[in-house]
Order: C-alpha cells, then structure tokens, then sequence
C-alpha cells in the first residue's frame, strides 16, 4: 500500500490545523491567519496533486485504507480513505478553488474587523469538504457532511448583527437538515440491511457487487427494492445540499454572506457536494436498473427533480435583478443540470459539468464580488451600469465566464460538459423530457447572462456608486484571471474527440468520436445558445436601459409571468404558508402542553404537596396539639378540681376518714359481709 | 353478751369519743389527745382479743401492743414538736388557720 | 368478772369525755392521764400486766408530761380560750359522726358470733416476753429503737428555735 493511501487523512488535516490556529490568534493576527489558511490549503492541494499523479496510474482501482476507531460490542466502527480519480480531482478542484477564494479574501474582506474568524471558518469549510471527498465510510462522510453544514452556517451568518443574515444563515441549516434526515435514515436502513458503511472493503463494500446483489431485491413496501429506497433517502441530503427543487429555497438567501463565501461555498464546492455524494455511491443508485418489475427506478427519480430544477433555477433568474442573486439562481440551475445527469446514466457528465461549473461560477461570483466591491456594495443591477470602461479585468473575465456559462462553443469549458449532458439525455431510454427541460435550460441560460452582462457592464453608469467605480487590486484580479484560464482550459479535457477525463474517471477506455457525429444534436445546442443570446441582446444590449426606475422590457411583455418569477414563484410564501404554519402550531402546541398541562400538573403535584403539609400542620396543631392541650388542660382541671379538696384543714381530713369508714362500714354490714 | 362483746364494744365507744374530741375542737393539742385515744382504743381491742381469742399463749398481743404504745410516744412527741413549730408562726394553736398546705 | 370490767369501761369513758369538752387544756390532760389509768386498770384486769405497766410508765408519766410542756410551751392570752362561733357546728357534726362510728362498731360487734374464750387470763411472763423480744421480734425491736431515736431528734429540730428571735416570744 503507497504511503499516501494510510496518510491520506493530511489532506483534511491541514486545513483543519489552520482553522484551530486562526481560533486562536487574536484580531491583531490577521496576517498569521490568512497565512495558515493559504499555507494549509497549498500543502492540502500538493498533496492532492501527489494523490492525483498516484490515481490515474491505476485509474479502474478503488484504493482503499481502512481502520477500526472503535469495537462497539462484537462489531466495530469501521472507517477509512478512499482513493480513485474521482477523489483525486475533486480533491484538485476543491484545493485550487479554495485556494484562489482565499488569496480573494485578502483584498474583499481586508476592511472587516473579523478578518481571523473569517479565515478560521473559511479553513474550517475547507477541510470539512475535503474530508467528505476522502472518506470510504458513509460515517465518516456524515459526519464531514455536518461540519460542512456547521461552517455554512457560521459564513452565511458571518455579519450576524444582521438580521438578514442571521435568518439566511438559520434558514439554510434547517432547509438542509430536512434533507440530512433522509441521508441519516439512509445511512441508518443501509447499515441495518449489509452490517458495514464502507464504501469499499475487500469484497464487503456496500458499492460491491456481492453487497448491492443483496440490496438490489424487491422487498420493500410498494414493491421497490431495498437499494432504490436507500438511494431516494441519501438523494434527499443530495437534494437539501445541493439545492434542489424543494429544497432550493436556503440558496438564494444565502447570498447574504460576504462574496467569497457565495463563491468557495454556494457556487463550487458545498453545493457540489451533494452531486459528489450521488456520483461516488452511483453503483447503489444504479442498482436496480436491472429490475423490472419496480414502480420507479431511483436514478428516474433523480434525473426528473434534476430537469425539474435545471428549468425552475432558470426561469426565476431571467426576472431577479440582485446580482448575487441572478447567479444563486443560476448556480441552482446547473446543479438541476448535474443532478440529471447522473439521472440519465451518465455521472461521468455530471462530474465534468461539476468541475468546469466550479471553475466559472467561481469566476462569476469573485467577478461579481470586485463589482460589488467596486461599487461601494451596490448589488442592484438596475442601479449599476457602464462599468466596462473603469473595470476591464473584472469585465474580461466576468465575460469569459458568462461565455463558460451560457456554453459558447468549442472554446469555452462549459459547452463541452453541457454537450455531454445533453447527449446523455438524448440517449435515455426512460423519456425524453429531462432533454426538453436540458435543452430549454440552455438557452435561458444563454438569455439571463446576456441580460445581466448588458445590465451591469453596458450602458451608462445609472448610480453615484457606479460612475465611481474603480478597478479592483491585484489580490483580487488575480484570482480571477486564474479561474479564467480553467474555465477555458477544463474544456478540452472532456470533449469527444479526446474523452481524457471521462476514460481516467471511469477506468475504462472509451474510444474517441469525431465530432460530427451526433453533430444533430450539437448544432441545436449550438443554435439554441445562439438564440438566448440574440434575445438577450436584443432586449438589453441594444437599447440599455436609461434609469433605475425604467421597467424591465421582459416586464412590460408578460407582466404577470414576469411577478411570478420575480416573486421568485412564491416558493417562500408557501412554505410559510404550509410548513411554517404547521411548525409554529407544532411550537403553539407544545408550548401549551408545556405550561399547561405539563406544568401545570406539576404545580398541582405541588400545591398538593403543599395543601398536604398544610393539613398535615393543622392537623397536628388542631388535632394531636389541641387533643394534647385539651387532654392536658383536662388534666390539669380535674387536678385543679381535686386539690380543692386538699383544705389543709386537718379536721376535714378526718371528718372524710371517719365518715367514709362509716360507709364502708355499712355497705359491708348490710351486703352480708361478716 | 359475752366478755368479749363488752370489751369490745367498751374500745369501741372509747374510740368514737377519741374520734368526736378529734373532730370537735380546734386546739391543736386537744386534737392530737383525741388521736391519743383513739390510738389507746386499738390497744384495747388487741388485748381483748388476746385475753379471749384463740391461743392467747403465744404473747402476740402484748408485744403489739408494746411496740404501738412506743410507736404512739414517738408519733406524740413529733406532733407536739409540730404544734409548737406551728405556734411559733400562727401564735395560737388553733388547727383551722393551719391551713397552709392547702391546694 | 364483768362488773368490773364495766366499771373501768364507765371509768375511762367518763374521764375521757370530760377531757376532751374541757375549755382549760390543763384540765383536759389531767383528765385524759386518769383516762389512761383506766385503760392500765383494764390491761391488768385481761391478765397483760406488762401492758399495764407499759401504759402507766409512757402514757401517764412521760407523755402527759410532754403534753404539759406543750400546753405550756404554746399559752397564749384568756381570748384565746373564748369559744368562736362555728364551734357549735362542728361540735354538733363531730358529735354525729362519732355516734355514726359507735354505732356502726356496736352493731358490728354484736351481730358477730365469738367463740367462748378461756375462762382464766393467759400466764405470759416477762421472760416468755423479753425471749420474744430479743428472739423472734429482735428486728421490730431496732427498728422500734431507731424509730424512737429519729423521732426524738426530729422533735428536737422541729421544736428548736431556727433563726432570729421572733417578735413578741420572751426570752
């Protein structure tokens, strides 16, 4: 076994040690702070590279090394590392990523007071989600899941003097929780089912075969196999995670978070977590393809919520006009993306689309992070405008990665992971409508980043804030051109012609096409992206917009549609409405059982208590007390009564003597005594 | 009426004056004379029922008599002490303002 | 045999009442010293002359003395011998219940049926006594003799003068 394999651990444990040290140093530290985190996460990402390197060497194999933390009765808790492509290049990305976000930081938050707790908890993330990436138990994911829950939580809310931020940054751990409830139960029903909770274990792995033939039988209520209910209960912390349709709600919200945060957390890494999750445990997913006589395959499942949400994230983010919130939408977007895929049979798509998504929506959000910062914190793209002149390299790459995005061909990274997405789609067997929905998606796609790149840089600057702006620093550009450079560069490593990442990450070789076959196909795409972008620049590129105050032109064609996705179809509300208003009833009721009944039953415990004690007291003082007073004071009468008669005269003695003698005398004489 | 029956009626009277004079005067010393009658009286009935009572040899009686008569003496002796003592605050030996014990 | 027996009984009697109804207390113990005498005179006629001498010896001799010396000891002014008003009550009420007593004791006495006794007193000499005394009754005998010596020193205590000269008693 490589040495790298038992001491895989390292790359979580480095950042974590920087986290416990940024914990520590007072406010003063900022530099010993930062410098541990990028430091951390540098050695994190040399030795993922060194991981990489000793993973595509053999890349059909699932290296694993497991250990025993602790024997509980006969069995034991068993956990370990896993190494394959897929760790590895997820270990890469999440690295580099991080990586660049932090280098960020240093110039957004360099004004913030709470710089050190910032990186304690960015490293803290950090290696939460790397942690999730290197485990082989399903244990050791949940729990690395929860921390990456925990840290969310503690970014969202980093300005927590903020109510908008502490209700965001509440919101979002409930919403997923929701979901980490179907991921315990999972975890609890596929414990119970094989007896083990590593992926892969010499044979005894629930991701192998042996395991899975066991799983993959009808038994379940409903006729569903025990694999297909386990894979739709993990689905649901996926789903909470990854901001799925109905779980989507927390996203949005969580924009409230300083910028880099939205970047690191809700556009690359967190939010593809639960796509990861899904893509690494794909052979219990995919289970019971096999069968037939199923209601629903779980993969169905998936590939439908994922259509579901790739057109929902679209659609409300044609009529947003928050910059960070158009981009939340969009992220929701291309995960529903990612989600169908993996649906449609192909999670090598997935993955791809996972990666190069990481790279530009990272771009687009520390891009919109230097707009944002640039504008003196103006988020509204109605109120920016003409920022194409003062900030040419946030424009640059902001518009490298909308082309990513929107998937202007050949060139750009996100078309080819899209292109492979919807091919996958095209070669489902089930239905044709996650491709309808795939298809729609990407001109709408096309459409809203047109909409929002001619908003934010074309025109006239429509604000003080924004005729001032000026370009970012160094630290922040940088990062910037980086994410650049690998939103285009990740392209070329998945196209047909040269399927290098699909064939490392599955293990096989898989021959190469030219592209002009399935050309059909791409040149719809092609025209679709082609489309989206003429509307958009038809209605916002043409004419921009003069004032803050003019109506959308989308408004002023669909009114009523338009509210409904601007009210971002009223998803919150009808939560509060069903799920708000059953929990407060829930927290109503329990309150008054609470102090109702519950307590009230203990204060009469009490006063009966009490009532006793006070019964009991006058009992004593009226019963036994006054019966012994009284006995006493009786006593003490007949003692009173009878020493009357002690006259202390002497004649009265005798007088009693001699009269009572002659009584007796007489009752004796005449009873017939002798 | 046999012997017996007039000494014993004899004692009897005898103690029903002893008894009378008790009762009767509030002198002190005339009161502790009465008790001395009535105390000679018992004396009386003892010698009688040793003179005419089965076996008279054995000297029962007179011893008894013996010891009550300095028994007697001795219980005069404190009472006179007594009544003195008692003059000696009241004086007068009047018995019914000797009514300090009472309850 | 019973005519004297009766005369010593109307003798002691007589006197006895007398004693006891006397205004001067003098006179009362002198009175009562011959009662007692007849009682002597009746241990003499029942055959007990120890007890008769006995009698004489304690009663007539020392007590009488001893009732003289408190007669004299407690005299106090000629009102003091004036008859006070409940005198007659209690006289009468003292009078009935001695005649209750006797009466109850006679009937008593009567109705009861004795067997005859013997016809000549016992012959009880001083030796059967002081045997008596010295052998079977020695513990009553010192018992008796403690008895005397506490009294004895009681009365002196009782009778002694304790603290300060009281006003009005003559030196």
């Amino acid at each position: 076994m490589p040495p790298l394999l038992e001491h895989l651990w390292v790359i979580p444990a480095l950042p974590l040690v920087a986290a416990a040290l940024a914990a520590v140093t007072p406010r003063r530290g900022r530099r010993f702070a930062a410098g541990a985190a990028i430091a951390a996460m540098l050695g994190a990402l040399a030795v993922s590279g060194w991981a990489l390197c000793l993973a595509l060497a053999d890349p059909a194999a699932h290296r694993v090394a497991n250990f025993t933390w602790f024997a509980l009765g006969e069995g034991a808790v068993r956990l370990g590392w896993l190494l394959d492509p897929l760790t590895a290049l997820m270990a890469v990305m999440v690295s580099l990523v991080s990586l660049l976000i932090f280098v960020f930081s240093l110039g957004y938050m360099a004004e913030d007071g709470n710089f050190t707790r910032f990186f304690c908890f960015l490293s803290l993330f950090a290696a939460a989600m790397l942690g999730v990436i290197v485990a082989n138990s399903l244990l050791l994911l949940f729990i690395c899941w929860e921390l990456v829950g925990v840290a969310s939580y503690l970014l969202i809310g980093f300005w927590f003097h903020r109510p908008a931020a502490a209700a965001a940054a509440k919101k979002a751990f409930l919403v997923t929780r929701i979901g980490d409830l179907g991921l315990l139960l999972g975890l609890v029903w596929l414990y119970d089912a094989t007896g083990s909770l590593l992926l892969y274990d010499g044979g005894h792995g629930v991701l192998e075969a042996g395991v899975l033939a066991g799983l993959a039988t009808p038994g379940v209520a409903g006729g569903l196999a025990a694999s297909t209910a386990i894979g739709l209960l993990i689905f649901c912390g996926a789903a909470g995670k990854s901001g799925q349709f109905p779980l989507h709600v927390w996203l949005p919200d969580a924009m409230e978070g300083p910028t880099p945060v939205s970047a690191l957390i809700h556009a690359a890494t967190m939010v593809a977590a639960g796509v990861f999750l899904i893509a690494r445990i794909y052979p219990l997913m995919a289970a019971d393809q096999a069968l037939a006589g199923v209601p629903f395959h779980a993969l169905t499942v998936v590939a439908g919520i994922g259509a579901i949400t790739a057109l929902l994230g679209a659609m409300i983010a044609s009529a947003q006009h928050d910059l960070k919130r158009i981009l939340a939408y969009s992220t929701i977007s291309q995960l529903g993306y990612m989600m169908l895929a993996l649906g449609v049979g192909s999670w090598v798509a997935a993955i791809f689309h996972l990666l190069t998504h990481a790279f530009f929506k990272a771009l687009l959000f520390l891009g919109a992070g230097s707009v944002i910062h640039a504008a003196h914190h103006e988020q509204d793209i109605r109120r920016l405008g003409g920022l194409r002149g003062p900030l040419r390299t946030t424009f640059a790459t902001f518009a490298v990665g909308m082309m990513a995005l929107s998937g202007v061909p050949f060139f750009f990274s996100g078309f080819w992971s899209k292109e492979a997405i919807v091919r996958a789609a095209s070669e489902w067997s089930v239905s044709s409508l996650p491709l309808c929905a795939a298809l729609a998606g990407v001109a709408l796609t096309a459409f809203y980043m047109t909409r929002l790149m001619c908003e934010v840089f074309g025109g006239a600057a429509r604000s003080p804030d924004a005729a001032h702006a000026r370009e970012s620093p160094p630290s922040m550009t940088g990062p910037l051109i980086g994410l650049a450079a690998g939103a285009i560069a990740l392209g070329f490593l998945g196209t047909p012609a040269w399927p290098w990442l699909q064939s490392r990450l599955t293990g096989t070789r898989i021959a190469p096409r030219s592209l002009l076959e399935g050309g059909g196909l791409m040149a719809l795409s092609i025209l679709l992206v082609a489309a989206g972008l003429a509307a958009g620049w038809a209605l916002y590129g043409r004419r921009p917009r003069t004032t803050a105050a003019a109506p959308d032109p989308l408004a002023a064609a669909a009114p009523r549609l338009y509210a409904f996705l601007g009210a971002r179809m009223k998803f919150d509300e009808l939560y509060a409405a069903t799920v708000g208003r059953l929990h407060a009833f829930a927290a109503r009721l329990a309150d008054f059982l609470d102090s109702r009944v519950w307590d009230a039953s203990v204060r009469m415990l009490a006063r009966l208590g009490e009532r006793t004690g006070a019964a009991n007291s006058a009992a004593d003082s009226a019963g036994l007390n006054a019966g012994f007073d009284a006995g006493s004071a009786r006593i003490r009468g007949v003692g009173r009564a009878y020493s009357r008669a002690q006259t202390g005269e002497a004649h009265g003695y005798l007088r009693v003597l001699a009269v009572g003698f002659v009584v007796l005398a007489l009752l004796a004489l005449l009873g017939g005594g002798r | 009426m046999s012997s017996l029956q007039l000494c014993l009626g004899f004692s009897s009277v005898l103690f029903a004056v002893g008894l009378a004079g008790a009762l009767g005067r509030s002198n002190s010393i005339i009161v502790l004379l009465g008790l001395e009658l009535m105390l000679n009286a018992a004396n009386l009935n003892f010698i009688a029922f040793w003179r005419f009572g089965p076996a008279p040899a054995a000297g029962t009686g007179v011893l008894f008599v013996i010891f009550a008569i300095a028994v007697t003496a001795a219980e005069t002796a404190v009472g006179l002490a007594l009544v003195i003592a008692i003059y000696r605050h009241q004086h007068n030996i009047r018995l019914a303002e000797a009514v300090r014990l009472k309850g | 045999m019973n005519a004297a027996l009766i005369a010593i009984a109307l003798f002691t009697v007589g006197t006895a009442v007398a004693a006891l109804s006397r205004r001067n207390l003098l006179h009362s113990v002198l009175l009562l010293a011959g009662s007692w005498t007849g009682v002597a005179a009746f241990f003499l006629w029942a055959g007990a002359e120890f007890a008769a001498f006995a009698q004489v010896l304690i009663y007539v001799g020392a007590i009488s003395m001893v009732v003289l010396f408190a007669v004299l000891l407690t005299r106090r002014s000629r009102d003091d011998l004036a008859p006070e008003p409940a005198a007659r009550g209690r006289a009468f009420y003292a009078i009935l219940t001695g005649t209750a007593v006797a009466a109850v004791l006679l009937v008593t006495v009567g109705r009861t049926a004795f067997p005859p006794g013997p016809a000549l007193p016992p012959v009880l000499t001083v030796g059967q006594i002081g045997d008596q005394l010295m052998g079977p009754q020695a513990a009553a005998l010192l018992v008796v003799g403690v008895l005397l010596t506490v009294a004895i020193l009681g009365a002196v205590v009782l009778a002694a003068r304790d603290g300060p000269a009281e006003p009005g008693d003559r030196r």
